[in-house]
């Protein structure tokens, strides 16, 4: 028996890492930014380039930033998602369109709805690399005092919504 | 039409000559450029990661080489630039990880695993060598083995003639 106990035991450690392993997503890389302040940046909207927004405007609110493009097709899985969220006025949602022509970025806002307050775009991708934006879509959580407290990389879930975004919503609200 | 010919291939190798020009990178200072290879061998392109941010050809990549040519042009140190890019994509960006308490497994763990492979393994080999005792023949069964060797021995070459002959 016991000569079996330490193969065994370095058997089951092996499978219990093995299983831990394949749970994590090797695309998801913890953002050093988390718990930081967001990055400033000033940057032309995308309904109305004449006019500018940064990021300092949103301080004493809790707000989230949605880096997409029309580009980018998890983006549109996503999009439903974030009318919706709009809607229910639980967190002020703002874009920012990436790497994008600006025509086509309109033209679908206006086709399947703008969750957006307000949307700027960043035609050649320099702010989001100080976000550390590495795909798209990327979704930020940004709390009164400017700090970044949560970030979802990829599509945003209604799991993620539910078990996320809107508890710390609430509670950063608070 | 040998002319013609000529002529042609001529203006073929000078548009090719032409067209290489333009194919070629900003190498206006290829000192610099150098410099931006070397680093960015150094670096993992975020969305192929099993590639450095020199061999990616993914957008994100040419961008990120980009802004390393810009903030060297600058004159930022190499040291600058990887700390511009770890406070933005975490030490993931690093191809190879730093040595530090949290790297420690990664870095000495499989010499750990070795050493502890090798302790096994002689401890291994030297129980076993003490459950071997030599024991050797008595008489009597020196006497049948040779007796069993010596009846078999005839057979024995017979098989191997006839496969000889085949």
């Amino acid at each position: 028996m016991s000569k079996y106990a330490i193969p065994l035991a370095i058997f089951v450690v092996l499978v219990i890492f093995l299983a831990i392993g394949l749970g994590h997503d090797p695309h998801e890389i913890p953002s050093p930014l988390i718990n930081k302040p967001a990055p400033a940046f000033q940057l032309a909207q995308l309904q109305d380039p004449a006019k500018k927004f940064s990021a300092a405007e949103m301080h004493g609110k809790v707000w989230l930033l949605n880096v997409w493009a029309t580009w980018c097709l998890p983006c549109r899985e996503e999009h439903p998602l974030l009318v919706e969220l709009s809607r229910s006025g639980a967190v002020p949602i703002y874009g920012m369109d990436y790497k994008d022509s600006r025509d086509d970025a309109v033209s679908l806002l206006s086709e399947q709805g703008n969750p957006y307050v307000l949307c700027v775009s960043d035609s050649d991708g320099r702010v989001a690399i100080d976000y550390g934006v590495y795909g798209v879509p990327e979704t930020y959580l940004i709390d009164r005092g400017g700090v970044i407290r949560f970030k979802q990389v990829g599509p945003l879930t209604p799991e993620s919504i539910e078990k996320n975004i809107l508890p710390l919503v609430k509670e950063l609200n608070k | 039409m040998k002319r013609v010919a000529a002529a042609l291939l001529v203006l073929g190798l000078a548009a090719v000559a032409v067209w290489t020009q333009e194919a070629r990178p900003a190498a206006d200072d290829p000192i610099l450029e150098q410099r931006v290879a070397a680093l960015s061998q150094e670096l993992r392109c975020l969305v192929c990661q099993n590639e450095t941010l020199a061999d990616s050809r993914a957008d994100l990549a040419q961008d990120l080489r980009n802004q390393i040519r810009e903030q060297m042009k600058a004159g930022k140190s190499d040291k600058e630039i990887i700390a511009f890019l770890t406070d933005r994509y975490g030490e993931f960006i690093l191809y190879r990880p730093p040595v530090k308490p949290a790297t420690y497994l990664l870095w000495f763990g499989p010499f750990v695993l070795l050493i502890a492979g090798l302790v096994f393994l002689f401890r291994h080999l030297k129980a076993r060598r003490a459950l071997i005792t030599v024991e050797p023949l008595t008489a009597d069964e020196r006497r049948r083995a040779e007796e069993l060797l010596g009846g078999t021995s005839d057979i024995a070459a017979t098989g191997i003639a006839e496969r000889e002959t085949v």
